[in-house]
């Protein structure tokens, strides 16, 4: 443990009553040993971007994760609707899984006296396990945030953590990659600059504090905290977090503020190119809030490696699957079925369509089928022609429409389990674009989707 | 007397082993999907899923045949449909056994409207449309498009309380409609059709009953019209009153039984074969089954128990997962639910297996004892009915 001179270095806040130089009052850089975290964390690139990986995750090293990629989200740490042995049969599981604090932070408790850390808890021992400060699916509510706390959102309500507070939580549950607290309340639309200065200021301080508590906690030496950038829609104040947050000896970064849909689109990618490129490129940057496919290009291509993968969740809470098209080389037949589709979708009439965009639900998105759609009731073809899945395999459309209409559990299974698979599929067709340089073509196939509804949707029989 | 009957389906019943004691046995159902061991319980699957389990999740507990319904999926989606998707083991993707009953039972127990008559049962469908006659002929044909390995008579079905005029009626109409069951059944080579024996609680209509169903060419015998609101004391008397008169070499399958005190008494008055909503029910409540009772792991008292539910379980819950954490996952993961179903229908499957691994080894009565004394022993001993009727057999507990 390197330190200067063997004194102890100063801690946030101290005005340098040791003799050194006065500083400003904003958050500055901790002086703290030169140590490096989750040491045996690697990040490979392969020159095709931000194609590459990171490897020696987890306690043992041996954890994986092909870059740009995705986390398995989970609830509690276990994937939703699915138990160790259905989670086993979806392909393409990534290495990394995330998990929410708020639900870890009503048991803190109880994690404090298993003593294990949460993956052991949650029946993961092997998992690697991003912690991260919210969960994407539930709403956090603004205004609940002040210099010395955040508030999180769990099912028995809201809970206010300081950062003091935050850490403890982190002994007990010992992850291996957690976001840092943070102050992200920017979202909502209302936030001026002046507030998106206070959650640069607030998370700055914070991370410091945080820090200084991790090289005081053994059981943390293990994790790697990802600092999170805040700054809301304001270029300055976003690179302001940026700069000062890469000073930080953090093993990677979180792009915070961009959920929800307050945001203008342009500002929004600019302000993720802009963030990005200040960045090191030896460390990784996962992004919270983006899910979709067009928009997960869209980041991929200014700069970020890693994202949710809450998306395919809630595709499956409103009882749809994915059947969006990320295969670039289709066989040739599969190029008239589009065709056919979208006769298919014209027979059914202006008077059907109508019915159906008023029963539809309004955040269903162009890269999905709805399977509650009557129109689905005697279509014996599997969810997604040619897809590999468990549900896909073995059952078909209409058996998923039987479950949905009759309120079974085992809809939330079948769909979670297709929904899993295609998006991490999805992932899989990145890298192969970006490593055979054929992303401009996903792209357009994507776009195009985004804009016209999946490449085909014909019924069948 | 009827005429002799033509030759019909193989027998479904091989008996491996019988109790020297009791009346309990040990065998084999012989069904087109593969061989079951028996005495089975059956997990209740209603709608063409085991709940929240995948079909390969059930499987893999060992469970070679579980229930449909037909009156549930008779309204929803339809025999037409679930035929044309390769009946209902297509449809489910079930490649070992299924049971439906002939949706009676739950026409009279789910509906504000259904009146009985002589043709059939009326009904106003829950989800909107004209009134829908079932028959005993329409049972059969739903059913055989269902195509599942066994098949129920329709039966006029009344609660297991009602007593009086309407409750002979009920029966006589039961034998009449067994007759018309068999002779509308089109698939009697791929499908087995079991009657199902009424009479309530009530000893001298249960065995005119019995006399009559007994004379009619079915592959195996339903004890129906108990486990509803009955006393115990009734409902085991009119049990062993069915297995005294049913036919040794046929199957008896008693309706509607599943809490695990009931199955090892029943086995020990001579059933095979049990269905029951409870173990699946009950664990998407939070309660967990063990073999001294149940779990309720909603209960904050579970928060910070570490352990299994059973270490001595072997399930895939109880091999990953504490009872603390599964206290924490069902506040916000459906997966929870289908962890604790997944147990339940394993302690079910494990139960059976005890039970028939004691006959064949000629040590049923000391299981039972051990039984008791795992579920009672701190308790001040097992209910007196369960005393009763085990002693009727031959059986006493300490």
């Amino acid at each position: 443990m390197a330190t200067a001179g063997g004194a102890r270095p100063p801690a946030p806040g101290d005005d340098g009553r040791r003799g050194a130089a006065r500083v400003a009052r904003v958050p500055r850089l901790l002086r703290v040993p030169v140590r490096r975290r989750g040491a045996r964390m690697r990040l490979k690139l392969l020159g095709a971007g931000r194609l590459g990986s990171l490897a020696g995750l987890g306690r043992g090293g041996a954890g994986a994760l092909a870059l740009p990629g995705c986390l398995l989200y989970t609830r509690a740490g276990a994937a939703p609707h699915l138990t160790h042995d259905t989670l086993r049969e979806v392909r393409g599981v990534p290495g990394v899984a995330h998990v929410a604090l708020p639900a870890l932070a009503e048991i803190h408790d109880v994690l404090e006296e298993y003593k294990e850390g949460a993956a052991k808890f949650m029946g993961m021992p092997d998992a690697v396990l991003y912690c991260s400060l919210h969960d994407p699916v539930t709403p956090c509510p603004s205004g609940y945030n002040t210099n010395k706390m955040v508030s999180l959102w769990g099912s028995s309500g809201r809970m206010e953590i300081t950062a003091s507070k935050f850490m403890d939580i982190q002994r007990a549950i010992q992850p291996d990659w957690f976001q840092c607290i943070s102050d992200g309340d920017t979202i909502s639309g209302e936030a001026g600059r002046k507030r998106a200065q206070k959650s640069v200021d607030r998370s700055l301080s914070f991370l410091d504090i945080c820090l200084q508590l991790q090289e005081e906690s053994p059981e943390l030496q293990g994790s790697v905290m990802f600092g999170a950038i805040e700054g809301g829609d304001i270029l300055e104040e976003r690179l302001r977090s940026a700069r000062e947050t890469a000073k930080r000896p953090v093993g990677g970064f979180l792009l915070d503020g961009f959920q929800g849909s307050a945001m203008a689109k342009e500002t929004k990618l600019k302000l993720i190119a802009s963030v990005t490129a200040e960045l090191p490129e030896d460390k990784p940057r996962i992004i919270h809030g983006v899910g979709k496919p067009d928009e997960v290009l869209e980041c991929i291509e200014r700069g970020v490696d890693i994202f949710e993968s809450f998306f395919p969740f809630q595709v499956t809470e409103r009882g749809c699957a994915l059947v969006f098209s990320y295969d670039c080389h289709p066989a040739p037949e599969a190029t008239v079925l589009p065709q056919n589709g979208i006769q298919d979708l014209e027979k059914n009439g202006a008077q059907e369509d109508q019915e159906e965009v008023s029963k539809a639900d309004p955040e269903m998105t162009p890269f999905e089928i709805s399977l509650k759609d009557k129109k689905y009731h005697d279509d014996f073809g599997p969810l997604l022609e040619g897809c590999s899945c468990y549900c896909c395999q073995r059952h078909t459309r209409a058996y998923v429409h039987h479950l949905l209409v009759t309120n079974e559990l085992l809809a939330g299974v079948l769909l979670m389990m297709h929904n899993f698979q295609h998006y991490f599929g999805f992932f899989s067709a990145v890298r192969d674009a970006l490593r055979d340089s054929k992303l401009d073509q996903l792209k357009e196939l994507i776009f195009r989707q985004a804009l016209q509804g999946p490449a085909s949707t014909a019924l069948r029989h | 007397p009827m005429a002799a009957p033509a030759a019909g389906p193989p027998p479904v019943l091989r008996i491996v082993a019988e109790c020297g004691r009791s009346r309990a046995r040990a065998g084999e159902l012989r069904l087109p999907h593969g061989t079951v061991p028996c005495p089975v319980f059956m997990p209740v699957g209603t709608r063409g899923t085991a709940k929240g389990l995948t079909a390969a999740q059930l499987a893999a507990l060992g469970c070679r045949i579980c229930l449909g319904n037909t009156f549930h999926l008779g309204t929803r989606p339809g025999p037409e449909l679930v035929r044309r998707s390769g009946g209902l083991h297509g449809f489910m993707d079930w490649p070992h056994n299924l049971l439906t009953d002939s949706g009676g039972f739950q026409m009279v127990s789910l509906l504000e409207l259904s009146e009985v008559s002589e043709e059939g049962v009326l009904f106003q469908p829950p989800h909107g449309g004209d009134p829908v006659l079932l028959s005993p002929e329409r049972a059969m044909e739903i059913q055989n498009a269902l195509g599942a390995d066994i098949v129920m008579q329709l039966d006029d079905v009344v609660s297991s309380t009602t007593t009086g005029p309407r409750l002979e009626e009920a029966m006589l109409r039961s034998v009449r409609w067994l007759d018309r069951c068999v002779a509308a059944h089109a698939r009697p080579q791929q499908q087995r059709l079991f009657a199902i024996v009424q009479g309530g609680t009530e000893p001298e209509l249960r065995l005119r009953c019995l006399r009559a169903m007994t004379q009619r060419a079915v592959s195996g015998f339903a004890i129906g019209g108990l486990s509803g609101g009955e006393a115990k004391a009734r409902f085991w008397r009119a049990v062993k009153l069915c297995t005294e008169h049913l036919p040794r070499d046929k199957p008896r399958y008693l309706m509607g039984v599943g809490y695990a005190t009931d199955l090892v008494v029943c086995v020990a008055l001579g059933c095979d074969m049990f269905d029951c909503v409870f173990p699946t029910r009950t664990a998407r409540f939070g309660s967990a089954l063990v073999p001294w009772g149940s779990l309720q792991l909603k209960n904050q008292k579970f928060a910070k128990d570490f352990r299994p539910i059973d270490a001595d379980c072997g399930c895939p819950t109880c091999q990953r997962h504490s009872r603390a954490y599964l206290h924490a996952l069902l506040r916000c993961n459906t997966a929870a639910l289908h962890l604790l179903t997944l147990h339940n229908v394993a302690y079910q499957m494990k139960l059976m297996g005890s039970i028939r691994d004691s006959i064949l080894r000629q040590r049923f009565p000391e299981f039972v004892r051990e039984f008791m004394a795992a579920m009672y022993g701190g308790r001040g001993g097992p209910p007196a009915w369960a005393r009763e009727a085990l002693e009727s057999v031959g059986i006493t507990l300490g």
